[in-house]
């Protein structure tokens, strides 16, 4: 073993995170002028490898710093604090149409570090790097506290702040893969939101009668985060994504019991049928099942199916919305027709005189999995909706590098929007 | 007041000991007096404290890494003293000391807001947030060592080595400490904490072989292992460095540091042999004892004195002048002249802290001014360490840098390696 390996300091601070907090890695102690791969690794829950690197060149002392050098290729490219987490990709060899998701939030994602000589492409897992350290990135921050909730049959997951509270609510919704899908609400609370995720789709209910829930369900998902005694039931929200703006919009319009403070709906759409019970979704998707395109590698492209039409009873009627709604929209997401969802809308709120309610984020090369960021990006990935028995390749669109720095931003955005309509007169100015 | 609660948030909510971190509150009424308080509840079931008086801006925001801290437990601008100056609740017993057992969980702070200055402790806590501390990085390994009758833990940092490797050495409480080294394994260095007090045999002979098995280990690079040592352990620390036939490390640290050897080989024995030769240990007015002036007879005493001509690798004193405990400054001013009269004073380098004690331990970790301890002997006393809680704390927080620095210049290869 070649002792001068010794020289090479590799750190990443910090060295366990939030998933949404920055972090910087440095490279020292090498000679100037010198090529580095810098290379992360990670095995997430499902066994599969991920991994992304860049190539640097140390500066006249030696270092590199991922944050303020440029790499010159390899996953990413230019100076990017944060592409060794973002350009993930699945390891040489793997099975097509993967998508990194966490579901147990309350261990770490672990990711491994690396520093290798010269600029590699391939071949990681069989060389010996000159440093590795492992890097934690966790979705609860410490005194988070995880509460499943089953009362009143619901299937859901609270999490709340650390702290005495109370805590302003936010009721997260996703989409039609079901599920309970927990990590967003973590990090909500993280963030001081006393959040709760919703399996609307997958629920106890669901599965035991083989019926969809009812209107009702939202409404008592929402009563039940309100009437905890460490929520604040004056300040709340609701954010939805894809199939979950759908009843974000509803709710938020039409309940008679859903007061909402704000909402935030992401690569979603307004149209619907207004009357009826959740499956009529189903129902209405059905009905416009013909509308759903195959691209050339033969990716199931839903965008055309909740295209807005002129017909007022398939839309919700924006003009009656009472509360501040930001709208996150990737102009190429292939699956939801956020766009012109949201030009649409705007158009309604414009003709109602409520828009200056509205909101809009929209993101040139984004897809339709909007995530929190530092997420890899899948523009396509294996996925089963509950409209579907088996799992197909969906197409969501989205370039990488656009993608990831619309995650980034509209990640952002998403928090300053909340803390101001929630949390009420805060300048979102101070920072750390 | 605001109906919604303030927001109390910290960067990074998981840390190193070491590292700093920022904490801001937020969403408060501007221009509001507030009290920001840390709060732990150590190991061993005692509750420790520190906060700071402040006044929000006309944002409603105290950043505690800008403002000013107007009265509490430390004051000005102090972006750590939350962690610092953290002394034992009210009503605590006396003489407490606050330090880690378990390396492999953290240390848990809760930071929180209250309403007003003096009088905080009356009203529950506005909000609140939880903060990890840690020993241990992610991916360090501690490793139990129980071979050629070594009683050690070793922590190995993460990655595939080899490491420059270190011998740490605590001071007369005796037992297995392992915080330092955790820390150190953190920073790259694999290193093992070693039990030299317990051991029932000759304590130079003893290190020699632990000196040997983080040499030999495979993950270390042979010739690139360094000893620290602090209070009692800078004696064997320093017998390595000087008078050991056997070993020679690449550097050496000592802290608070010891340079005389007992009669009796075995060490454990010192406390006993030391007040037999002085009479008792004198006593402040608040009956704390201070075993400076013990130390200070012995340095002009009769007792054989390591070797300091002897050491041909670069050496590291840090004293804190105020040391109540042992005569470390003295100390160290002794061997200054001992290797310039040797010619050998350019490995030399020193750190003297004024109004620091005895006990410079790693950063933002509380100052005791003093504690109870418990001597090998099985005595309990109250003793005094020595030191004024702020500049001790700066020393801390400026000798760790300058340890670590010492040590990777030393440890690790120098800047003109090839790949």
């Amino acid at each position: 073993m070649d002792r001068k390996k010794c020289c090479v300091q590799l750190s990443v601070h910090p060295s366990r995170g939030l998933m949404d907090e920055k972090f910087i890695v440095r490279v020292q102690k090498v000679l100037p002028g010198c090529q580095l791969t810098v290379h992360a690794l990670h095995q997430c829950e499902d066994r599969n490898s991920w991994e992304a690197f860049g190539h640097y060149t140390t500066d006249a002392s030696g270092t590199v710093n991922v944050s303020q050098d440029t790499s010159l290729g390899g996953t990413y490219s230019g100076v990017e604090a944060m592409g060794l987490l973002w350009s993930l990709r699945p390891v040489p060899g793997s099975k097509p149409g993967l998508r990194l998701r966490k579901k147990n939030v309350q261990t770490p994602m672990e990711v491994t570090i690396s520093v290798y000589q010269g600029h590699q492409t391939e071949g990681f897992v069989d060389q010996v790097p000159l440093a590795s350290v492992l890097v934690e990135r966790w979705y609860m921050a410490p005194g988070v506290r995880r509460i499943p909730i089953t009362e009143e049959g619901l299937t859901a997951t609270l999490f709340l702040p650390a702290g005495p509270g109370p805590f302003p609510g936010v009721l997260d919704l996703w989409g039609g893969g079901g599920q309970l899908v927990e990590y967003r609400a973590a990090l909500l609370a993280s963030h001081g939101f006393a959040s709760l995720a919703l399996d609307y789709l997958t629920c106890k209910i669901t599965l035991e009668t083989g019926k969809m829930v009812d209107n009702q369900y939202f409404e008592t998902a929402y009563r039940v985060l309100q009437q905890h005694p460490q929520v604040l039931g004056s300040r709340m929200a609701m954010l939805g994504f894809s199939l979950g703006t759908s009843f974000t919009f509803k709710m938020a319009v039409y309940s008679q019991v859903i007061k909402l403070r704000c909402a935030v709906c992401i690569g979603g759409s307004h149209v619907q049928p207004i009357d009826g019970p959740p499956k009529e979704m189903l129902t209405y998707f059905n009905r416009n099942a013909s509308k759903i395109r195959c691209s050339e590698k033969n990716e199931i492209i839903l965008r055309d199916v909740f295209q807005p039409t002129a017909d007022p009873s398939f839309k919700v009627d924006m003009g009656r919305l009472q509360c501040p709604l930001l709208l996150v929209v990737g102009e190429d997401d292939q699956s939801w027709p956020a766009s012109e969802a949201a030009k649409d809308i705007k158009e309604m709120m414009e003709r109602a005189g409520n828009s200056h309610l509205l909101t809009i984020l929209s993101y040139p090369k984004t897809g339709h999995l909007i995530e929190p960021p530092y997420i890899p990006h899948a523009r396509a990935s294996i996925f089963r909706t509950i409209g579907t028995r088996e799992k197909l390749m969906f197409l969501w669109g989205g370039q990488t590098v656009e993608h990831s720095h619309a995650q980034e931003d509209a990640w952002m955005k998403i928090l300053v929007f909340l803390r101001e309509n929630l949390y009420g007169g805060t300048n979102p100015g101070a920072t750390l | 007041m605001s109906q919604t609660p303030p927001i109390v948030s910290v960067l990074p909510t998981r840390g190193l000991v070491d590292e700093k971190f920022k904490v801001l509150v937020e969403n408060l009424p501007p221009g509001r007096p507030v009290t920001v308080r840390s709060l732990h509840h150590s190991d061993n079931d005692h509750y420790w404290e520190a906060f700071g008086f402040y006044t929000s801006d006309h944002r409603g925001t105290v950043n505690v890494s800008k403002d000013q801290s107007v009265g509490g437990t430390y004051t000005g601008k102090e972006p750590m003293g939350l962690l610092w100056s953290m002394c034992p609740v009210p009503g605590s017993h006396k003489g407490l000391r606050l330090r880690k057992l378990n390396m492999c969980s953290p240390m848990l702070v809760n930071i929180s807001v209250h309403s007003g200055h003096e009088g905080f402790r009356d009203g529950a806590p506005l909000a609140s947030v939880l903060v990890e501390r840690w020993y241990m990085a992610p991916g360090v390994k501690r490793i139990d060592v129980q071979e050629k009758g070594l009683l050690g833990t070793l922590f190995l940092p993460p990655g595939p080595g080899p490491f420059p490797g270190i011998l740490d050495l605590w001071g007369g409480g005796g037992g297995l400490v392992e915080y330092r080294s955790a820390l150190l394994a953190s920073h790259g260095f694999a290193t093992m904490s070693l039990d030299y007090l317990s051991c029932g045999q000759p304590v130079f002979t003893y290190v020699e072989t632990a000196f040997n098995f983080i040499k030999d280990h495979p993950q270390v690079i042979a010739d690139r292992v360094g000893v620290v040592g602090l209070c009692l352990g800078s004696l064997p620390a320093l017998y390595l460095a000087a008078d050991s036939t056997v070993v020679k490390p690449r550097c050496t640290v000592c802290i608070s540091c010891f340079a005389i050897y007992p009669s009796d080989r075995v060490l454990s024995g010192s406390f006993e042999e030391i007040t037999s030769l002085s009479g008792n240990i004198p006593v402040d007015e608040n009956n704390l004892e201070r075993w400076k002036d013990v130390g200070l007879g012995l340095l002009s005493g009769s007792l054989r004195k390591v070797n300091m001509e002897k050491v041909t690798s670069p050496l590291l004193l840090v004293s804190g002048c105020d040391d109540q405990n042992w005569p470390s400054f003295e100390t160290a001013e002794d061997i200054t002249q001992t290797m310039r009269a040797a010619g050998n004073d350019h490995l030399l380098s020193r750190l003297d802290y004024p109004d620091s004690g005895h006990l410079i331990e790693p950063p933002f970790s509380p100052h005791f001014r003093a504690s109870t301890f418990v001597t090998t002997n099985k005595r309990k006393a109250m003793i005094l360490w020595g030191g004024q809680t702020k500049p001790h704390s700066d020393a801390q927080e400026d000798s760790w840098r300058k340890i670590l620095s010492f040590l990777q210049q030393h440890l690790c290869c120098s800047l003109n390696a090839k790949l």
